[in-house]
């Protein structure tokens, strides 16, 4: 009992981890894509759990609104959308890259593995304090990063709002019925 | 006490899955997926340092990261909706017009 309440923040992360990098595989290996929606779902929900762990509780919140509530539905209504049975009896990966892939993907891992054991780890003890300190007070984390978001990184934040109604306009530009979408070879002769 | 070590190494598990993901899949919707995968690991890797140096940038940058995600979201999924009116599939290997 003793061990469970020294060491709840390691027991906690290690099981939330090994969730995170079994919904991860289950992302790339379902067949099915509303089976891997559903993996990806498990995935951000428990990197949720890792951003209360690491004291951003604001992103956590942010993290489950964003990504579980709105682009996973997005997601769904797009499988929902497009015909995939047609996919199902087909293979599932691209015939030829595939052990490629996984050798550059592992090969990769093991170079940057290497780094982070080689190289030290940037200093600081940080700790839950700076998380939520505007000036000397300690409102909380939400009021810490806004607080942060508005006055020291205002520009970002403006240039991000411009990206994102680039990002509508092209949403919208793509989703157009009457867009001139021709497949080749059976384009308009004038 | 976790240091930003099993942070760090989780992060790198799970960028390398989205990346493999990316270059194996064949269906586009799940190579999409699979970029989400990596934009997840990029967000722990920026909360884990942010923790770590007691410095909330991270967590700014981790916001930025979100809406970039989402604004990715939209287009991509935009575009998948145009490849099924195009070409009636997800396949990725069915867009070869470029010969890519």
């Amino acid at each position: 009992m003793d061990f469970l309440v020294a060491n709840i923040e390691a027991i906690v992360f290690y099981a939330v981890a090994a969730l995170t990098i079994a919904g991860g595989i289950g992302v790339i290996s379902f067949k099915n894509p509303v089976h891997s929606a559903l993996a990806l779902l498990g995935t951000f929900v428990m990197v949720a759990v890792l951003f209360i762990l690491r004291h951003a509780e604001f992103l956590a919140a942010v993290q489950v609104l964003v990504y579980a509530g709105g682009i996973m539905v997005l997601y769904l209504f797009v499988i929902m959308l497009s015909r995939i049975k047609d996919l199902r009896s087909e293979q599932v990966f691209l015939s030829g890259v595939a052990p490629l892939a996984i050798l550059g993907g592992v090969l990769l891992g093991a170079l940057v593995a290497v780094g982070i054991l080689l190289g030290t780890m940037a200093v600081g003890d940080g700790g839950a304090a700076a998380m939520q300190a505007v000036g000397d007070q300690m409102p909380g984390n939400t009021e810490a990063v806004g607080w942060v978001l508005y006055t020291k990184y205002l520009v970002p934040f403006e240039v991000v709002s411009v990206v994102l109604l680039v990002a509508m306009i092209g949403a919208i530009v793509f989703g157009r019925r009457d867009a001139e979408l021709v497949a080749p070879g059976e384009g308009v002769e004038s | 006490m976790i240091t930003a070590e099993p942070y760090v190494a989780l992060s790198l598990i799970l960028f390398c899955l989205g990346l493999i993901g990316l270059m194996v899949r064949r269906n586009f919707i799940t190579v999409l997926m699979s970029v989400e995968l990596m934009f997840n690991a990029v967000n722990i890797n920026l909360i884990a340092f942010s923790f770590r140096l007691g410095d909330l940038a991270g967590q700014v940058l981790a916001i930025f990261v979100i809406t970039v995600a989402a604004a990715e979201a939209a287009i991509g999924l935009g575009l998948i909706i145009a490849l099924v009116r195009l070409k009636d599939t997800v396949a990725l290997d069915q867009a070869n017009e470029m010969r890519g």
